[in-house]
């Protein structure tokens, strides 16, 4: 019996950058050996600073974005070599939702021909009920069924992203992959949209991978965190005790540097070192350690693999496993 | 307050649209001291930036206008009114302002030295040398790692976080005595946010700065403010110190949209979004702005638009509902 409803093993995508006649293009890894599981009903979030690569892995699960290796299994389904036709019907099931809501709904398109496109697509509902399902699908998305003939200019950034969630929705998927998707919004109209996002998820049981930057969004959303950096996962574990006793030095930097609205949390403002190193020169061994407080000249050799440390929670971190290795936790 | 840098009395900027003016910032009263951050804080269309744009003296004209009953005084001068090149003096001298986008802002054909050399002698009448050498103090002074060999660099060379400190560089150049800093940090990745953030910190005490902070994020506002305006609508709904302010908010519209943030360090269990959506500039009634959007509003609320009252010594609300500190 299968728990999981999204299996990725060792993924890794390449891009090409620069290059012309005579000169060979750089080649930059964006996503690196990653390997995580989605339990069904279950939402894992996927944090990370950008340029780490967590809306890529996002786009290459539905195989937006091709991945030059590994597996992914959804619903127990390889969908790896899977042709265009079989990748479609997998489309149904797993749905994306992105950042910019301005951007991802066509102007010149009534909601009803956006809502309307994907069931002819995947001629899933019969001609005369398309109307009533995305009625349907407007209301639970908390907008009236009367918006169906505007256009997107005539509504407000969290409207928009609410017609991005119904279109996500309207195929029933049993995945939905959003990406940032309350980033550009105000504070009030992002806790509405969360709110709609909870509501929905437990009324369908959805499972949902969740791209953000924004630590307290996820902690709010998810049930489970994966930290990104340069392209690698370097923590996984249950959201609470990630953020509450982070243990990868770049999830305590993280988690320090995010700001909590409590001026009595105010510590003396981190001085943390250092930028994001560039993708296309990464550092060898550990990614983070010319940036790492207890760097010892190992990490900078090795690079440490995602290792179970119990609990649920898995560390690619020299020093964390050398320090757990003798105490039983 | 007679030590006040920056002294802001009913400020009211008004935009024309459809044949009439209609009011984005309605009646601002706030004053800055030296060596003090004040964070203004609220969420698009709150009328924040414009505020800051107004004391720059860069609304944009024909469409908009700062109405004439208006002040903003400098060190006790009045700015609104004045003729363009007496602005042109203040602004960069006495007064600088950073922006969300240092990308926009830099000038992507000139080297980043150049650049900060420029407002050196435009502003301070250095000769090249003299600049040049000045620059370089400046960009060594906001952390520009070795900023000898990066000066020769052009702003896309650049990371966001290094553009931003180069904004910073310029602004600082001609030691202002009045920062306005629009959203510096909202672009930023939140280890680098952290960085930024602490230089500013560091740079107000080394100048005594008077900073004008301008944000959304109320989480920034507890890392950086000595007092908060909580703008919404155009008006300032709430005014106090920071750590008042987020320990007891009074304003129904700073609790509500306290609670609309979840949280990094704690779990909540529910979040409580504020329903509907910022009313529109032409679009407000003749009640307190809020109202719609008030879970405690009553019939006064939409018939009379509350003025903003002490509540205490060191606080303001404007609210029917507050009434005088027990």
């Amino acid at each position: 019996m299968n728990q999981n409803i999204l299996a990725v093993e060792r993924l890794s995508k390449f891009f090409e950058v620069g290059g012309r006649l005579f000169r060979k293009p750089a080649r930059v890894q964006a996503v690196a050996d990653v390997s995580f599981t989605i339990g069904k009903r279950t939402s894992l979030g996927l944090v990370g600073e950008s340029g780490c690569g967590k809306s890529t892995l996002a786009r290459c699960l539905l195989r937006l974005v091709e991945p030059d290796a590994g597996r992914i299994v959804f619903e127990g389904q390889d969908l790896t070599d899977l042709d265009r036709a079989s990748m479609r019907a997998v489309r149904r099931l797993a749905q994306i939702i992105f950042q910019d809501p301005y951007a991802s709904l066509n102007p010149r398109r009534t909601v009803r021909q956006t809502l309307a496109e994907p069931l002819r697509v995947h001629g899933t509902v019969q001609e005369k009920d398309v109307d009533s399902r995305i009625e349907a699908a407007l209301e639970e998305v908390g907008l009236a069924a009367d918006f169906a003939s505007r256009y997107p200019h005539e509504f407000s950034g969290g409207q928009r992203q609410r017609i991005g969630i119904a279109r996500a929705l309207i195929l029933q998927p049993s995945l939905i992959v959003a990406d940032e998707p309350v980033s550009a919004l105000d504070v009030s109209v992002q806790a509405q949209v969360l709110k709609l996002l909870e509501r929905l998820r437990e009324r369908r049981g959805l499972s949902l991978l969740f791209v953000s930057h924004d630590l307290g969004v996820v902690r709010h959303v998810c049930d489970r965190v994966a930290v990104m950096y340069l392209g690698r996962i370097v923590e996984e574990g249950p959201v609470p005790e990630i953020f509450d006793r982070p243990l990868h030095p770049y999830t305590r930097v993280l988690r320090a540097a995010s700001p909590v609205p409590d001026p009595r949390a105010r510590f003396a403002l981190p001085r943390v070192v250092g930028e994001i190193p560039s993708a296309m020169n990464p550092p060898t061994g550990c990614a983070f350690h010319p940036r790492c407080p207890n760097a010892m000249p190992r990490c900078s050799q090795e690079a440490p693999a995602l290792t179970e440390m119990g609990g649920g929670r898995k560390v690619a971190c020299f020093l964390v496993q050398a320090a757990t290795a003798g105490t039983p936790s | 307050m007679t030590d006040a840098v920056l002294e802001i009395r009913k400020l009211a900027v008004e935009f024309h649209s459809g044949g009439q003016w209609h009011a984005a910032v309605r009646g601002i009263d706030l004053s800055i001291a030296q060596n003090e951050t004040l964070a203004v804080v609220g969420e698009s269309g709150s009328g924040k930036s414009m505020t800051a744009l107004s004391v720059m003296g860069l609304v944009p004209t024909p469409a908009g206008r700062i109405a004439p009953e208006s002040s903003i005084k400098l060190h006790g001068r009045e700015l609104v009114g004045l003729p363009e090149h007496e602005l042109d003096r203040i602004r960069g001298n006495r007064v600088a302002m950073i922006f969300q986008e240092p990308m926009t802002a830099l000038n992507p054909t000139m080297t980043v030295g150049a650049q900060v050399a420029e407002s050196l002698r435009v502003h301070r009448g250095f000769n090249g040398a003299q600049a040049s050498a000045e620059a370089l103090k400046m960009l060594d002074l906001v952390k520009v790692p070795s900023a000898g060999k990066r000066m020769k660099d052009y702003p896309h060379q650049f990371s966001g976080g290094m553009r931003q400190r180069v904004m910073i560089a310029m602004a600082l150049a001609c030691h202002p005595k009045l920062l306005l800093a629009d959203e510096p940090t909202t672009a930023l990745d939140v280890t680098i946010q952290a960085q930024v953030l602490s230089l500013i910190e560091d740079l107000k005490t080394e100048y005594g700065l008077a900073v004008m902070f301008i944000t959304h994020n109320l989480g920034v506002v507890a890392l950086i403010a000595d007092r908060v305006a909580v703008m919404y609508a155009g008006e300032i709904v709430e005014a106090a110190l920071a750590p008042d302010l987020f320990a007891r908010p009074r304003h129904p519209y700073t609790q509500a949209l306290l609670a609309s943030i979840p949280r990094v360090d704690r779990d909540l269990k529910m979040l409580e979004p504020i329903q509907g959506n910022v009313p529109t500039i032409g679009n407000l009634g003749a009640g307190c702005g809020f109202a719609s959007r008030c879970t405690h509003a009553q019939v006064r609320c939409h018939r009379e638009r509350p003025q903003l009252m002490p509540d205490g010594p060191a606080r303001a609300v404007r609210c029917w509902l507050v009434g005088p500190p027990p």
